[in-house]
């Protein structure tokens, strides 16, 4: 079973406690009314579903039932690294190929 | 008089009748034995880091900050949940909710007593029962007496606490119950095997 380390729980977990919440690091706008179609189109249904490299938000459903971020290789379904909600962008990833 | 003396009941009797659910149920196989435990108060607890200390002073159990544990004192457990989330199970049947109420600081505590239904599996077989269903490392190293976690078992969240070597608690919700016990009978049957 493919373990996941939940960053508040401090160690790998099961998958099946975990549930994916969506890419990461999209920001709503602070004034939704002014936000233009196409921005708001952008914002509320575009994904990047990259081939590869992908920054999720996933959820510690059945845990501590707290989301956090995780970087996971879409390729290889390997999880390279999960980090605190909130927390920027990792700079470096560990263990990536490039 | 009839009229007082029935007012003089209603007062004191509790006005719905509590029926928990599988009172009393037990099983047993080779090395692991079942029982449904008896009713207990409970609440649910969030609250900031800063509340943190007066909750404990109040409950009289300091509650536990570090992910996966629990803490217990004078028939009162706190299991850590999440980072700001706490089950308290009081078996001596003092309600901790009175204990809360009269705090200031910032909580959030509700009631859950009656949410709740706990399954004692305890035995040499008791990890291997419950990991039937439940993904989690539960060897000794990994889950230690006292471990406490919210996790899954088959289909449904339970909350597992490691109350002794061979000894855990499971609680679940009280409309799970019965799938809970059913699944942990199994599971027993087959982990005895």
């Amino acid at each position: 079973m493919l373990l996941i380390r939940c960053p508040y729980c401090e160690e790998e977990r099961p998958e099946l406690e975990f549930r994916n919440a969506g890419e990461a690091h999209i920001a709503r706008s602070s004034d939704m009314a002014a936000t233009s179609d196409d921005d708001f189109e952008k914002f509320f249904f575009i994904r990047s579903n990259p081939k590869g490299i992908i920054y999720e938000r996933w959820r510690h459903m059945h845990g501590c039932a707290r989301f956090f971020n995780a970087v996971r290789d879409t390729v290889s379904d390997r999880f390279l690294m999960t980090y605190k909600a909130g927390e920027p962008k990792p700079a470096k990833l560990p263990g990536a190929s490039k | 008089m009839a009229k007082a003396a029935a007012k003089k009941t209603a007062a004191t009797a509790p006005s719905v009748e509590r029926r928990p659910a599988l009172a009393g149920q037990e099983f047993s196989a080779t090395g692991v034995t079942l029982a449904v435990l008896p009713p207990a108060e409970r609440i649910s607890l969030r609250a900031p880091e800063a509340s943190v200390a007066a909750l404990s002073k109040a409950l009289g159990v300091t509650l536990p900050r570090k992910p996966k544990t629990s803490a217990a004192k004078a028939g009162r457990t706190a299991l850590w949940l999440g980072p700001d989330e706490w089950l308290v199970i009081d078996e001596a049947a003092k309600d901790p909710l009175a204990d809360c109420a009269k705090l200031t600081v910032l909580h959030s505590a509700v009631g859950i007593s009656h949410r709740n239904v706990a399954i004692s599996v305890t035995g040499p077989a008791a990890a291997a029962t419950i990991n039937s269903g439940c993904p989690q490392d539960l060897s000794p190293d990994a889950f230690p007496v006292g471990a406490a976690s919210r996790t899954i078992l088959g289909k449904v969240e339970i909350m597992l606490l490691r109350t002794a070597a061979d000894a855990f608690r499971v609680e679940c919700w009280r409309s799970f119950s019965d799938y809970v016990f059913t699944f942990l009978s199994e599971a027993a049957g087959d982990a005895a095997a």
